[in-house]
């Protein structure tokens, strides 16, 4: 930085560039007499409009005005700083100044576009230039400050997001941490029978890849595991992996089966079964499981609830179990972290006019796609609940619990299709069955889904555009005894509907996961109104967080299919990728500082910081930002009772220089009439 | 003839959710009162209550305090930082004879660009209708009150 020297009490030689935008700003703002009526400020030494100041026009003349006119701040009046900061930053740092000594003002999206009053605009415009000049002189050089990276990641969540993002840094080389929370990588795509609009095997393209992360060496697995604790930032996070009893010693278990096998106690399986199907009390979710070892769940275990069996153990040929196993806690370091948390399914008992969980034959998706799964309780064939009887007229109901204000707001994106696929599978499997499908909207974006839609068009399925009012077994004729009969209204007919069929599913919609605002919490990160963890931005960072070092991928974001997770995952890996290549980041300044010989030692802030950035050195009494940890969000800085705490970028003496300069229009009447009082 | 009356309102608009929902506003070209002039602040928990008081002895009508919704603030919790403090500045400013339409906390995420212009529209028109702030004859002469009290005690 080639920084002017100047004596302090010397003024500040302020440039200022108002933007025409063509006519975005020109047509309603006058922006010629902004400009001339800047030059007023005494601080400013040279005012000027142009007509597209991102040009690099626009930007030589920053360049040379800091040059030749030996400016020290410079202000330019244009768009958005979300959309020109950077822009500008840049030419000032071309200039020779510290690209911090800029300052922008927003007439663009703030005044000629917010108002058609062209003389309303004009006045806010030299308020909004005031305001910037004003702020600009108390601005200080900063420097960004650098950070090193660690090459290793960890990746919480072994869904098909957390597989995808693990594989692609370990194929290239990186460490990974993959942490599982249940005893096998696989998540939901595991449970799943076929998939949309291909109908591939859901388990057939999904194994392979869980082998594929049992075997590299770069990734080391943690299921059956938790995280506790995060500490740390970008580049330098410590992980502290809780990875629970399993009971089962890895290094010896051969994941023969035999203990499962002998095991006496069966256990409903509410969790990889829907509820539907049982399993051991010593069991493994499916015989594909990576890693293959199996879960004692000490819930369910005969010996641990009365002190008698221990079958497992007299039948296990390496002696693999062991009761008294406790947790254990890991610890390692990252650089950077994916979140690939997953998602739950929306629980249809909270509709209760659908009756799940009340009516026998109403079944939720996920049983459903357990039952029409091969290696699930039936074989994959469709029964009712008896078991035994094949159900001749099945009702789909699209939406439960989406694009429903009593529930989620939001639409769900897979249900239309997995919906699709299910009456689709129906007609395979029983082909004299009568499909319904209620639907509200058929959404179906994507590529081939549409085409999809259409061949279920062709297979015969019933299309019903209407929410379902209510199931019941409260029948009023003879036809619908015994039968479940589906309420709603035909919008395309516009008349109210009764259908009575033997067997209803209730295609679920996508929920957040219920415990996802502690783990945002747990990484300092933000969640929206649903639950879903917030991108950095919607369209532009998708995968990024608030959070340098910390990524997004897959459902924990919001609802979304397995292409698109898939897609997402590999985003995050090559953000990783990126920031691992790179070596160091560079952060912005934007930090808070205490000035620790005024520091009263109060500790306000130290439980204020939601980062845990401040510290207090008990020696000293007083308190210290670590300034690698702290985000700038300032909240220290308004709390202070001492005012000795500075938020870089965002001073109290900034802040009310610009709320002096925008306020240029009043301040005298007011100092006027305070006078006369 | 009578002028009609335009309240300044000073908004202190968080980076990440107000600030680009008026940024939204403006590219959506949302026509709303041009009696607003925003002051970006990284979060609304940055918001010193005495950031208002000088708005309002500088000048200003009315001060909008807006931020991300709760639950949704890029900094975990500032924006519920802001409440407990600007719950507490209103009180205060009750006090003093302030209105409490004069200083308003408002949620609008980045994409509620409508909600934001709609709440400046609401504000300017309730400041409209009380008139100027009159800071002076509210506080300063309480103050001057105060001063000669502990002058006499």
């Amino acid at each position: 930085m080639t920084d002017m020297k100047k004596s302090p009490t010397e003024q500040e030689r302020v440039g200022v560039y108002v933007c025409h935008c063509g006519s975005n700003i020109a047509g309603t703002i006058d922006v010629a007499e902004v400009a001339k009526w800047a030059e007023k400020n005494p601080n400013v030494v040279v005012s000027r409009e142009y007509e597209f100041m991102c040009s690099s026009t626009g930007q030589e003349l920053i360049e040379n005005d800091i040059k030749e006119k030996g400016l020290t701040r410079i202000v330019v009046a244009s768009c958005s700083p979300h959309m020109h900061e950077k822009t500008f930053r840049e030419a000032t740092e071309r200039g020779g100044l510290n690209p911090f000594l800029f300052e922008m003002a927003n007439i663009r999206e703030h005044g000629s576009w917010a108002t058609n009053d062209k003389n309303a605009a004009t006045i806010k415009a030299k308020a909004l230039v005031n305001g910037a000049v004003e702020r600009v002189v108390h601005h200080a050089p900063l420097e960004k400050i650098p950070v090193s990276i660690n090459p290793n990641t960890l990746i919480v969540g072994g869904g098909i997001a957390g597989i995808t993002a693990a594989l692609e840094l370990a194929e290239a080389g990186r460490k990974v941490f993959l942490v599982e929370r249940e005893g096998t990588i696989g998540g939901h795509m595991a449970q799943i029978d076929k998939t949309f609009p291909t109908l591939d095997c859901s388990a057939c393209i999904l194994t392979p890849k869980m082998v594929d992360v049992g075997q590299n060496d770069n990734i080391t697995m943690l299921s059956y595991s938790e995280v506790e604790s995060v500490e740390g930032y970008i580049g330098n996070f410590n992980i502290t992996v809780r990875k629970k009893a399993r009971c089962v010693i890895e290094d010896l278990c051969t994941s023969c089966g035999i203990c499962e096998e002998k095991c006496p106690q069966k256990v409903v399986d509410n969790d990889y079964g829907a509820g539907i199907s049982t399993r051991k009390a010593i069991y493994r979710s499916f015989p594909q499981a990576v890693p293959g070892y199996p879960v004692l769940d000490k819930e369910n275990c005969t010996y641990f609830q009365t002190g008698k069996c221990k079958v497992c153990e007299q039948v296990c040929p390496t002696h693999a179990i062991d009761f008294e196993q406790e947790d254990e806690l890991i610890n390692f370091d990252v650089g950077n972290i994916i979140l690939a948390t997953g998602y739950d399914l929306f629980d249809a008992r909270k509709i209760p006019q659908y009756g799940y969980g009340r009516l026998p034959n109403v079944f939720s998706s996920m049983e459903f796609e357990r039952m029409v799964n091969a290696s699930g309780p039936t074989s994959g064939h469709i029964v009712l609940r008896d078991g035994e009887t094949e159900p001749k007229s099945v009702a789909i109901v699209h939406c439960v619990g989406s694009r429903d204000q009593n529930y989620n707001e939001y639409c769900s994106k897979v249900c239309c299709m997995y919906s699709l696929k299910f009456a689709h599978l129906v007609h395979e499997h029983l082909p004299e069955a009568e499909v319904f499908n209620y639907y509200i909207d058929m959404r179906t974006p994507g590529k081939g889904y549409e085409e999809f839609y259409h061949r279920l068009l062709n297979e015969g399925t019933h299309f019903i555009r209407g929410r379902v009012a209510e199931i019941s077994d409260a029948n009023h004729h003879a036809d619908e005894e015994g039968k479940l009969v589906v309420q709603a209204e035909n919008t395309l007919l516009g008349i109210q509907q009764r259908n009575a069929v033997d067997m209803v599913i209730l295609s679920a919609g996508i929920q957040s996961r219920h415990d996802a605002e502690d783990v945002s919490k747990l990484f300092k990160m933000g969640c929206d109104y649903d639950g879903f963890f917030n991108e950095r931005h919607p369209k532009l960072a998708p995968v990024s967080t608030m959070t340098d070092g910390v990524f997004i991928a897959g459902a924990c974001q919001g609802p979304k299919d397995i292409p698109d997770t898939v897609a997402q995952a590999g985003a995050a890996a090559s953000q990783v990728a990126k920031l691992i290549s790179q070596g160091t980041v560079m952060m912005e300044p934007v930090r808070a500082s205490i000035r620790e010989d005024e520091c009263s030692g109060c500790r306000i802030c130290n439980t204020l910081c939601p980062y845990g950035a401040i510290e207090f050195d008990a020696e000293k009494e007083v308190s210290r930002v670590i300034t690698a940890l702290c985000q700038g969000c300032g909240t220290c800085v308004a709390a202070c009772p001492s005012s000795v705490i500075d938020g870089a970028h965002f001073t109290n003496t900034q802040v009310y220089a610009e709320l002096k300069g925008i306020l240029w229009d009043v301040q005298e009447e007011v100092i006027a009439k305070q006078e006369a009082i | 003839m009578s002028e009609i009356y335009e309240p300044v309102i000073v908004g202190f608009l968080c980076n990440w959710c107000s600030y680009r929902a008026a940024d939204l506003a403006g590219t959506a070209r949302i026509k709303y009162a041009p009696n607003l002039r925003p002051i970006r602040v990284m979060c609304s928990g940055r918001v010193d209550p005495q950031f208002v008081l000088q708005a309002f002895r500088s000048g200003a009508d009315g001060v909008l305090i807006a931020g991300c919704h709760p639950g949704e603030c890029h900094y975990v919790n500032g924006n519920i930082k802001a409440l407990r403090r600007f719950t507490l500045l209103r009180k205060t400013l009750e006090q003093w004879g302030i209105e409490q339409e004069r200083v308003q906390l408002l949620w609008a995420s980045a994409s509620e660009g409508t909600i934001l212009a709609a709440a400046v529209d609401r504000m300017t028109e309730e400041i409209r209708a009380l008139g100027p702030l009159r800071w002076g004859d509210k506080v300063l002469k309480s103050e001057d009150l105060l001063h000669q009290a502990v002058e006499e005690a």
